[in-house]
């Protein structure tokens, strides 16, 4: 054992648009796994940390939050304070002003706070203080398709970036500890930071698209994202039937810029059943037309990462 | 020289940590004296910038030598600036000790 | 009046909603779109603007200026972000940790630090259909920040009682939704009625709770899922202000960039009915 070889590979599932069938994707293929002849155990991470959904599916059980602490947010103290106005010149960020319970001190609203501290070192007598703050949760949870990584960020906070960095590297070492194969992680729409936070040197990106004009835009910077910081990428199409020349015009692009696709998955009103049901839809629906292109998506997946039995 | 080597736990036998920014522990180890010390990485608890947090402590230091599996942009271009050699772990390297028998011997490359 | 769209979970159809509320809304008021997703923008898609301006949207970031520079590192101490770091007698700058929050400027006792704008994206502006103007802010890929960019977009325009401004905003429930919503009237939910939708509705639910913003829902493809979702809005007392059936021919056209107003024009009629139960909400809440 020594570190490099045990590193499994990461595959992250991504999209640009919201709404394409990642989560969906990302729970058929804990099922595929899972009932694959010669199965290793994978390890899944879910990186929406602010809209966790692969839990919904996958029905993890026993849920042991840990803490996740965050950054820190200013906050005055009310006794210190003598209002000589110091401090709100200096935010940037519009979130200092006259206390709403008392005029006579200032106030710093936690929701618009950056947590960048200037206004503790402009305060003349000492008022102001960092606190830091627990942002969230984080479970690691065993589900009957494998191990699952997910994250509840508490509702409009910041540094989902470091959350997603956090689960990540759980999941890796679990994964290490435990000799698995493959990190899976299903990822958060956008390019941003948890994006790039989750992107961040894994083996192959799996983007996930819609043939709309919507989908292809969002498909173009992602797969920009996903090039910048150096990861390979494949497309498979979602819900390919609703718009032919959609799915054409996807075709074509990703021919143009050299990336392969490795699949075409009809719309199937059945998925969203399948949520409901709280199921992946492999296992439910396994043959179905959509079920059997994910699971040739899937076939394609892991043999793109190198992970077939000899 | 002094070495600073990226580790998952505080002792010479601990596994080595192949991420120099999210490594739980640095170990800092003099070829002269043999003495080594154990720190727990500032990189960890940062929000964002843990590959300069990380970088800086290694730099305070004055180490001459820092040995990971992979330095991201931020601390290479920190470790470029002071100078300090960056060097990164073989197949073959399992524990803190052996990352510095390596590095003795001139069998680790060079980062980059 | 400030209306923004939002939802939790992506691809519910808030653009959707968004841009056909807009182009409804044109013969009320003078309209002002803006599409607040600038990681991934699609309102464009829609609305078709003649783009007339395109501004980069900066950041100020710190450059030290060596010649005055003493290497006392207090401008590395004072940043909470580690975006400096202090290399013998040099201070390095790392522009993509930054949040140009100033700080080390204010701190530096040798007035050795002076900004420079970094951008980060651009602000574009434009005219759509109908007379709706139209703006949004856009990323540039690779950047990590998006907050900054929706806060100077919305700052492009004053507020004023005489337009209607429709903020479009991005998926889930993070900090750039919070951006989106700050200092707006009303909050309208698309959301669609499976669990997954549910459970980001409830997240988007606390946040504007949080910031006291009233708020109402869209349930976009109805018939697909199941009716858990009337259960949550009845305890939280939070009105469905419309239904839109599932239906593909829909979403067909949609996907080509047509608006919904355009593929079923009474939507025009009943997105009216909607803003005049959203002001009747927020009057109450006045009252």
């Amino acid at each position: 054992m020594n570190a490099q070889n045990c590193r499994a590979k990461q595959l992250i599932i991504l999209s640009g648009k919201g709404g394409t069938g990642k989560t969906s994707i990302s729970a058929a293929f804990a099922h595929l796994n899972a009932v694959r002849i010669n199965s290793h155990p994978m390890v899944f991470v879910d990186a929406d940390v602010d809209a966790a959904n692969l839990s919904l599916v996958l029905q993890p059980d026993n849920l042991h939050p840990k803490e996740f602490w965050g950054g820190s947010l200013a906050e005055i103290d009310p006794e210190k304070c003598i209002n000589c106005g110091a401090c709100s010149p200096v935010c940037r960020y519009d979130a200092i002003f006259p206390d709403p319970n008392n005029d006579q001190v200032q106030w710093v609203d936690p929701i618009a706070c950056d947590g960048c501290a200037a206004c503790v070192y402009a305060c003349p007598v000492d008022a102001i203080s960092m606190i830091r703050q627990q942002e969230g949760n984080w479970f690691q949870s065993k589900t009957s398709f494998g191990w699952l990584f997910h994250a509840e960020l508490f509702p409009g906070r910041e540094n989902s970036g470091k959350l997603v960095t956090l689960i990540k590297q759980q999941a890796r070492l679990f994964a290490e500890d435990t000799q698995s194969q493959c990190v899976v992680i299903d990822g958060p729409p956008g390019i941003g930071c948890p994006v790039i936070s989750a992107c961040a040197g894994t083996d192959l990106g799996l983007l996930v698209t819609e043939p709309s004009l919507m989908g292809l835009h969002d498909l173009k910077r992602v797969l920009g994202t996903l090039r910048h910081f150096h990861v390979p990428a494949v497309i498979c199409i979602n819900k390919a039937d609703i718009y032919p020349e959609g799915t054409k015009a996807i075709r074509e692009f990703a021919a143009m810029e050299g990336i392969e696709v490795i699949g075409e998955i009809p719309y199937d009103e059945d998925i969203p059943r399948s949520m409901i049901e709280g199921k992946p839809f492999t296992l439910l629906f396994p043959d179905s037309s959509a079920g059997r292109a994910i699971q040739h998506v899937w076939e394609k997946t892991i043999r793109l990462l190198q992970l077939e039995e000899e | 020289m002094k070495l600073i080597i990226s580790a998952q736990n505080s002792s010479l036998e601990s596994q080595v940590d192949s991420r120099f920014g999210r490594s739980p522990w640095l170990l800092l180890f003099d070829t002269e004296t043999s003495q080594w010390e154990a720190f727990q990485n500032p990189g960890v608890t940062q929000s964002g910038g843990a590959g300069v947090a990380a970088a800086q402590f290694v730099v305070d230091q004055d180490a001459d030598v820092v040995i990971s599996g992979d330095f991201g942009p931020n601390a290479s271009r920190a470790f470029q600036a002071s100078k300090t050699e960056m060097r990164l772990f073989i197949e073959s390297t399992t524990t803190v000790q052996e990352a510095v028998d390596q590095y003795k011997n001139d069998q680790l490359s060079k980062f980059k | 009046m400030q209306i923004a769209v939002a939802s939790g979970k992506g691809g519910t159809g808030k653009t959707t909603i968004a841009t056909s509320l807009a182009l409804s809304l044109a013969s009320l008021a003078k309209v002002r779109y803006f599409d607040c997703d600038v990681e991934a923008p699609n309102g464009h898609l829609f609305l078709k603007p003649e783009f007339s301006e395109s501004t980069p949207a900066n950041i100020w970031i710190p450059q030290i200026q060596t010649e005055k520079c003493t290497a006392c590192g207090r401008c590395v101490e004072v940043c909470q972000f580690h975006a400096l770091a202090q290399v013998g007698k040099n201070i390095l700058v790392f522009p993509q940790l930054c949040h140009g929050c100033g700080s080390c400027t204010w701190n530096c006792p040798e007035n050795a630090i002076v900004e420079v704008p970094n951008p980060i994206g651009t602000l574009d502006r434009g005219m759509a259909m109908e007379n709706v103007e139209f703006l949004r802010g856009q990323l540039t890929i690779s950047e990590p920040m998006a907050t900054p960019i929706i806060r100077r977009l919305k700052k492009l325009e004053q507020p004023s009682p005489d337009t209607i401004d429709i903020y479009d905003a991005p998926p889930g429930a993070s900090c750039s939704v919070v951006e989106t919503l700050r200092g707006v009237d009303f909050a309208l939910l698309v959301t669609e009625p499976t669990p997954f939708g549910l459970h980001d509705l409830k997240q988007m639910l606390g946040i504007l709770s949080d910031m006291n913003i009233p708020s109402g829902i869209v349930i976009n493809r109805d018939g697909i899922g199941d009716d858990s979702l009337k259960d949550v809005l009845r305890e939280s007392n939070i009105p469905i202000l419309l239904r839109v059936p599932f239906d593909r021919a829909l979403a067909e056209n949609l996907a080509t960039g047509r608006t919904l107003v355009e593929v079923y024009p009474n939507y025009r009629d009943i997105l009216r009915e909607v803003y005049q139960r959203i002001t009747e909400i927020i009057g109450g809440k006045i009252q």
